[in-house]
């Protein structure tokens, strides 16, 4: 028998960084198809977005960081896009379930002296250019090697690679397709009032489960939108935050790439129907000093409606097991206990690789969500909670938010916000 | 020396360096599935690795393994992503449970083997024949070849095997 077992260790970090840190700017650009610019330019118009939302210049920013699967740009030539001297920079390779764990890395470097405030930017033409569910060139490239273990069967894009785990969880505990759309069904009705949206249509159940089966159990509309866009996230001190244009997100607790065992091949530790927020949880939560219970706004990753259910299960937001009954109850609608991906998220709004979660998160702590509810003379928008059709996005009272940024069903990322009270 | 084949279309390769995966695939074309087992753990692994997940001990043998297992999970793909498999669909990718080392180390773990569910020949599934296979049902591996020296493990069903009288599908047809 093996000498040690996996899994087993203590993988809780200190705790001094709590509230330490904050995102002091957000800046996107349109969510498009046809962006008819280079990722370079994306990436500059975000991360300018982002620097007028923070009120700062380009000599205020001295470190960036960005993330792709080689379909972008990298820092050097934004940073040179737009006046900035970095004292440091890396473009780290990862999709979904990446921001959370580069915005650790952000407080990291900070902390260590390295830099003073951190742009963290993912731009992409993932519709135009290369496309994220997988079609087009990058479905047809040489396979060698260990991918030979899973692209010579066609198992290939996230989805494939994902329908194992959906189907075990089904057959473990009763999940129903009709419980899982309902994701779908919160998540556009959220769309519906967030005018950057792509779309913006309300779907019911019944779409969801008569759309066309892509890859069982995934119908059509129980996968994500192809979009083109550029996201930015500004990180620095929580004392520097204060000094600039906007209410701080603090930053209570992140958790990065958090794997489960073998994540050579995960498929390999089961249970297979659990994915890595099981693991992922016991850093979060202990590091935040908070729990499930305490959150007002989740923004868990949905690449899949099933992404979204598994991951709110495995974070403890219900019972092992409960994801489908807890997704289908209405909590996670606007209105509900504990909405989730109020921006209409991947499903919906745009696919940014987790950044516009985080985003609308950083924007449901400010109390400004960017809807379709008046702008008083204040220039505040003046919500009115009124989550009809067109109406208010805004989640009344929200002090706490949790991000469950999710790469696949043995990875995964996290992070708790709350809002600044100074 | 490298090893490249195509394969419905797509073109596989293994590098020279790729001493594991180079000999995984050579013992599939002679009809022989082995995994490596860590001499340290005596445990088996899938897919082939560097060392043992349970030591990190570099030193390891090929140990025949019955191709025997059961579906654990399954992917039923509808809509094809890789020009590969558009003339293909629907088809299921399955990862099977071996019989062998079920349940070991720990009770949640198995040597988790994906494959094509294939006909005895090897030819992709009809489906009639993808209606019939769900969680549960037991299966057997058969071969199909890539180019000399390289074939790859897919899997059938085990017809002389006693099945379970419905096997778990996903509930829409």
């Amino acid at each position: 028998m093996a000498e040690s077992r996996i899994g087993d260790i203590d993988a809780s970090s200190q705790k001094f960084l709590r509230g330490k840190y904050a995102i002091c700017g957000i800046g996107e650009t349109s969510y498009r198809r046809g962006s008819d610019e280079t990722t370079r330019a994306l990436g500059t118009w975000a991360i300018r977005n982002a620097m007028a939302d923070a009120g700062l210049n380009a000599g205020d920013i001295d470190g960036m960081l960005s993330y792709s699967g080689n379909d972008s740009t990298f820092s050097p030539f934004i940073a040179g896009d737009l006046g900035i001297r970095l004292n440091f920079y890396f473009d780290v390779h990862g999709g979904g379930s990446s921001i959370e764990g580069l915005i650790g890395i952000a407080m990291g470097v900070i902390e260590a002296g390295m830099c003073k405030t951190v742009a963290i930017f993912r731009a992409m033409n993932g519709y135009s250019q290369v496309r994220i569910g997988g079609t087009g060139a990058r479905s047809a490239v040489p396979i060698s090697g260990d991918q030979i273990h899973h692209r010579a069967y066609g198992w290939q894009s996230a989805g494939q690679m994902f329908a194992p785990t959906f189907l075990r969880h089904m057959y473990d505990y009763g999940t129903t397709p009709e419980q899982v759309a309902h994701v779908k069904v919160a998540h556009s009705k959220h769309a519906s009032n967030n005018p950057k949206a792509y779309y913006k249509q309300r779907y019911t159940v019944e779409d969801v489960v008569n759309s066309r089966i892509i890859c069982k159990p995934l119908h059509l509309l129980d996968c994500c939108v192809e979009t083109d866009n550029a996201t930015c996230i500004i990180v620095t001190s929580l004392d520097r935050a204060r000094d600039g244009a906007q209410r701080a997100a603090v930053i209570q607790s992140v958790a990065g790439r958090v794997c489960k065992p073998r994540a050579d091949m995960h498929y390999q530790h089961g249970p297979i129907s659990t994915v890595a927020g099981h693991y992922a949880k016991d850093i979060l939560w202990p590091n935040a000093g908070v729990g499930p219970d305490h959150i007002d706004v989740t923004g868990s990753y949905d690449a899949f409606t099933f992404t979204s259910m598994l991951q709110l299960e495995d974070y403890g937001f219900c019972k092992k097991g409960e994801g489908g009954g807890y997704v289908s109850s209405g909590i996670i609608d606007l209105g509900g206990g504990r909405p989730n991906n109020t921006s209409g998220g991947h499903l919906c709004e745009g696919y940014t690789h987790g950044m516009s979660m985080v985003i609308e998160n950083v924007r449901q702590l400010r109390g400004e969500a960017d809807d379709s509810c008046p702008i008083g003379r204040d220039g505040k928008r003046q919500h009115t909670y009124d989550h009809a059709e067109g109406g208010c996005r805004q989640v009344q009272g929200a002090e706490l938010s949790a991000n469950l940024g999710w790469a696949m069903p043995g990875t995964g990322s996290a992070m708790v916000m709350a809002k600044d009270h100074k | 020396m490298s090893v490249q084949g195509e394969y419905m279309g797509m073109m596989l390769t293994l590098d020279d360096l790729d001493h594991e995966n180079i000999d995984f695939f050579r013992y599939c074309f002679e009809g022989d599935f082995r995994l490596q087992r860590g001499a340290k753990s005596g445990l088996l692994r899938y897919p082939p690795t560097t060392a043992c997940p349970w030591t990190g001990e570099r030193e390891s043998q090929w140990v025949a393994v019955e191709g025997k297992g059961t579906v654990h999970s399954y992917a039923e793909v509808h809509h094809p992503i890789q020009p590969a498999f558009r003339d293909k669909v629907p088809y299921m990718v399955i990862l099977a449970d071996l019989d062998t080392q079920k349940g070991a180390p720990s009770e949640h773990e198995a040597l988790r083997v994906a494959g094509n569910l294939v006909t005895a020949d090897g030819e992709f599934a009809p489906p009639e024949m993808i209606m019939r296979v769900g969680i549960g049902t037991r299966l057997r591996m058969v071969f199909v070849t890539v180019a000399d020296g390289f074939a790859l493990p897919q899997w059938t069903i085990d017809e002389a095997a006693e099945q379970p009288e419905s096997p778990w599908r996903y509930p829409q047809e």
